[in-house]
């Protein structure tokens, strides 16, 4: 059982936990995530570890609400406990004086994103941000990313705030302008990662993605998890999350992550439904409490 | 102990015995197993054991306790089964086994015990392991944890990683000699392939968590979700978490694919995922357990190998409503390494074999899913390093199968996260851990291995003997300190 400390929506649908997991806290490096069991009967998912801390002995996770594991793990609240966490897994990214660095986050992909960007900084990089969501709501950690960059740039898809368009376009800018840029790491959706990739491949600009593939066990044991790097197989949890952009064939992975896609529909409607006759059943015994009180 | 022999207490003369048929294990029929994961043999009564234990001839020098990797007593647990001390012939085995109720049921008898039982030469060998079945089931019964006799402690420390039948074993067995035990498991469940490999119709995972139960209360401590080398490595156990020893035991896990065009398609699975899903995740459950499966009903489905990793997830899609449910393997039935009885109940629930076929293309439906795999035909040739025949493709002979599913059961090898973050663990060329033959000793100060991660995948008897080796290296390390 892992502990809850605390937990808050930081935006809508998306809420950060801060988790008591001391053995992960003390081994966790940038890029590194987690897998998880919220209870008995739950599917194991991956998620990004945001930053943990080795004193307190705590790890934190941001969560956006897709299905129904994601709704039910940001049902919960500080003080409850998720069954099951292991980690941290993966490689962590590669840190080293690069030169210039953008940082790109789309997302929740800041969440994962930001301790990579803190630990790039820290080795001597200039750090470009560029922070992208569909709305203002959508753009995540900001503040945090003001920290440790050099500069920030956001994007919003509808122009809710700051400008609007693609985080895509602000790097075109930034490549049209002549700006020397060293590496690009670029976390988020998927049509965003792969857009990337195609606008810096023209450019010879090095660039790593951090895949989010479907994955049970997270050791390199079943084989699930595996992306198709240059023609070849390699299992995402133990030989990346993170890859050289250049090389994954982006249409197998949106294809494999779309396997499951009628099961996950019916597990979410099943949850909605379910959600809706408790919420049913609190309202008649409150209406039955009121009657009988004779309000 | 010397020990005076007994006389035999079974009435009939040997040349009766001879005569004697097996007894039959009670099995669910065919066609209503293939259709739920409940197990497939019923067990033995008191009765139909007795009956089977007085065809043992007792021979003077028993090649079954020879052929069996640990050791096992058979003629005397055997007699104690016709004397009806059943607890008392659970007790034999245990000396030489700790894990009897799951050797009992997925040892490959016919390649040691069963297959040294001279009866075999007459007619068919005497049902060991239904016997061992019987009793180690019948003691789960009337066995009270209350009963169990701790060790004093020795106040010595040792750190198992992986929680299969290595691990359990020398857990078991050093906890017995009063160390404490502490097994770390990467997944979240304890049992390793019997937990997330065999399937609930061949090994209930009941039977094992009864034994894990046992363990707890000798006083081995779980703890699941840790990653050696990831969450902790070797060296901080060693040198931050007061462990005198260690001993890994995690197995061979890593899944090997074809390399042939088209193994990223939708719908192709190791068998290790395909059997994870449905065994550790309980996919065979959808929806009341969340982990998804791809929707079988009706649907051509193929495994490609002989072992019993490629049966049991064949058997698993028939009972997830398969239509057609094939067999690819690339040599002959006789070559296959799957226990026989596999075969057989494979057979008997409507599976078919294609032999001497493999797959070199799948072939995708151009949405992004599997449709059908193109074959090739094999023929014999000479036998290869391992001793049985090679296959060799035979030109021309290609033609295709439409399938749904394809499983890939080709085999697996060493997962490498313990052995790169162990400075100084020597491993051979194919990655895996090099040990002592006898002490299970590595390369490292204290730290020993065994089972599948030393020499490959193998069996479950196999490993349990290497983790009972370990143990004993293990105890006479922690006695001497010397090294
Ligand atoms: C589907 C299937 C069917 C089989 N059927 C039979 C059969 O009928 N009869 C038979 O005799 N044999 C059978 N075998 C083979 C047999 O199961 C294995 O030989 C045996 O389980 C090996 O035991 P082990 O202890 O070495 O490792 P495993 O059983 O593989 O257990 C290793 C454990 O270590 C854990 N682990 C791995 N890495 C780490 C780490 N870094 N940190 C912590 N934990 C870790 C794993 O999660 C696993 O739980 C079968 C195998 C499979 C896959
Ligand atoms: S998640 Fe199973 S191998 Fe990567």
């Amino acid at each position: 059982m892992f502990k809850i400390i605390h937990a808050q929506f930081i935006a809508p649908g998306i809420k950060r936990f801060i988790l008591e997991a001391p053995r992960i806290a003390r081994k966790q490096r940038p890029g590194q995530f987690v897998i998880l069991r919220v209870n008995q009967t739950g599917e194991r998912i991956p998620l990004t570890i945001e930053r943990s801390d080795p004193e307190k002995g705590t790890v934190n996770l941001v969560v956006q609400s897709m299905g129904k594991t994601t709704h039910l793990l940001n049902s919960l609240e500080t003080g409850d406990s998720i069954l099951d966490v292991v980690g941290p897994l993966g490689k962590p990214s590669e840190i080293a004086k690069f030169g210039t660095v953008v940082v790109m986050g789309g997302g929740v992909g800041t969440a994962m994103a930001y301790p990579t960007a803190a630990a790039l900084k820290r080795a001597g990089n200039r750090v470009i941000t560029i922070l992208g969501g569909r709305n203002k709501d959508l753009v995540l950690l900001e503040r945090e990313m003001r920290e440790v960059s050099d500069t920030v740039f956001v994007t919003t898809d509808d122009g809710s705030y700051a400008d609007k368009g693609l985080v895509t376009d602000k790097l075109r800018q930034l490549i049209e302008n002549g700006t020397r840029i060293d590496l690009v790491l670029a976390v988020g959706p998927i049509p965003m990662m792969r857009a990337v990739a195609e606008m810096t491949r023209k450019e010879r600009i090095r660039t790593i993605v951090s895949l989010n593939p479907i994955m049970i066990d997270g050791t390199g044991m079943c084989g699930g998890c595996r992306v198709l790097i240059e023609g070849k197989s390699e299992f995402a949890c133990v030989d990346g999350p993170e890859f050289d952009a250049h090389r994954v064939d982006f249409a197998v992975l949106v294809q494999r992550n779309s396997m499951y896609r009628d099961a996950e529909k019916r597990s979410m409607d099943d949850y909605k439904r379910e959600l809706e006759a408790k919420k049913a059943a609190v309202k008649t015994e409150a209406e039955t409490a009121c009657v009988l009180e004779g309000k | 102990m010397a020990t005076t022999p007994t006389k035999s207490k079974n009435p009939i003369p040997n040349r009766e015995r001879i005569k004697m048929p097996r007894q039959h294990m009670p099995e669910q029929p065919p066609l209503v197993r293939a259709q739920q994961f409940t197990e497939v043999n019923l067990g033995y009564s008191a009765e139909l054991a007795q009956q089977e234990a007085l065809r043992c001839i007792e021979c003077a020098k028993p090649t079954c306790t020879e052929t069996c990797p640990v050791g096992v007593k058979v003629k005397e647990f055997v007699q104690l089964i016709v004397e009806g001390n059943f607890l008392g012939a659970a007790a034999k085995i245990r000396e030489d086994n700790v894990l009897p109720a799951i050797t009992g049921r997925v040892c490959p008898q016919e390649d040691h015990c069963e297959g040294g039982c001279l009866l075999k030469k007459k007619g068919e060998s005497l049902g060991i392991g239904y016997l061992e079945r019987f009793v180690a089931d019948y003691e789960q019964q009337h066995f009270d944890t209350k009963n169990i006799v701790k060790a004093p402690p020795t106040g010595k420390k040792v750190a198992i990683v992986g929680s299969g039948p290595s691990g359990l074993t020398a857990a078991g067995d050093l906890v017995q000699k009063g160390h404490q035990v502490h097994v770390f498991e990467a997944l979240h469940e304890v049992g390793g392939v019997l937990t997330y490999g065999i399937p609930e119709f061949r090994l209930p995972k009941k039977i094992i968590r009864e034994q894990v139960d046992y363990m707890r209360a000798m006083g081995v401590e779980f703890e699941t979700d840790v990653v050696v080398g990831r969450t902790v490595t070797i060296d901080e156990l060693l040198e931050e978490e007061g462990y005198d020893a260690v001993f890994i035991g995690t197995g061979a896990g890593l899944p090997q694919f074809m390399g042939i065009p088209g193994e990223h398609l939708n719908g192709v699975y190791s068998a290790n995922e395909f059997l994870t899903r449905i065994n550790l995740m309980h996919a065979y459950e959808f929806p009341k357990y969340d982990e998804p499966m791809v929707d079988f009903r009706g649907k051509n489905v193929a495994v490609i190998g002989g072992g019993n990793t490629a049966l049991d997830a064949i058997r698993s899609a028939l009972r997830l409503g398969a239509g057609k449910a094939y067999v690819l393997y690339r040599r002959s039935e006789a070559e296959m390494p799957a226990r026989i009885e596999e075969v057989k109940h494979a057979k008997q629930e409507g599976i078919e074999f294609q032999v001497l076929a493999a797959p070199i293309e799948f072939l995708s439906d151009g949405k992004g899913w599997l449709s059908g795999a193109r074959c090739q035909k094999m023929e014999l040739g000479e036998p290869d390093a391992s001793g049985r025949r090679r296959p060799v493709p035979i030109a021309g002979s290609e033609y295709e199968v439409p399938l749904s599913v394809a499983v890939i059961a080709i085999g697996t090898s060493a997962n490498p996260i313990v052995q790169s973050t162990t400075p100084g663990l020597n491993t051979n060329k194919r990655g895996y851990i090099q040990a002592d033959e006898t002490t299970q000793r590595t390369s490292r100060k204290g730290v020993f291995a065994g089972g599948d991660i030393v020499t490959g995948s193998a069996t479950v008897i196999l490993a349990m003997g290497a983790g009972r080796r370990a143990a004993k290296g293990i105890d006479e390390y922690l006695k001497s300190g010397q090294w």
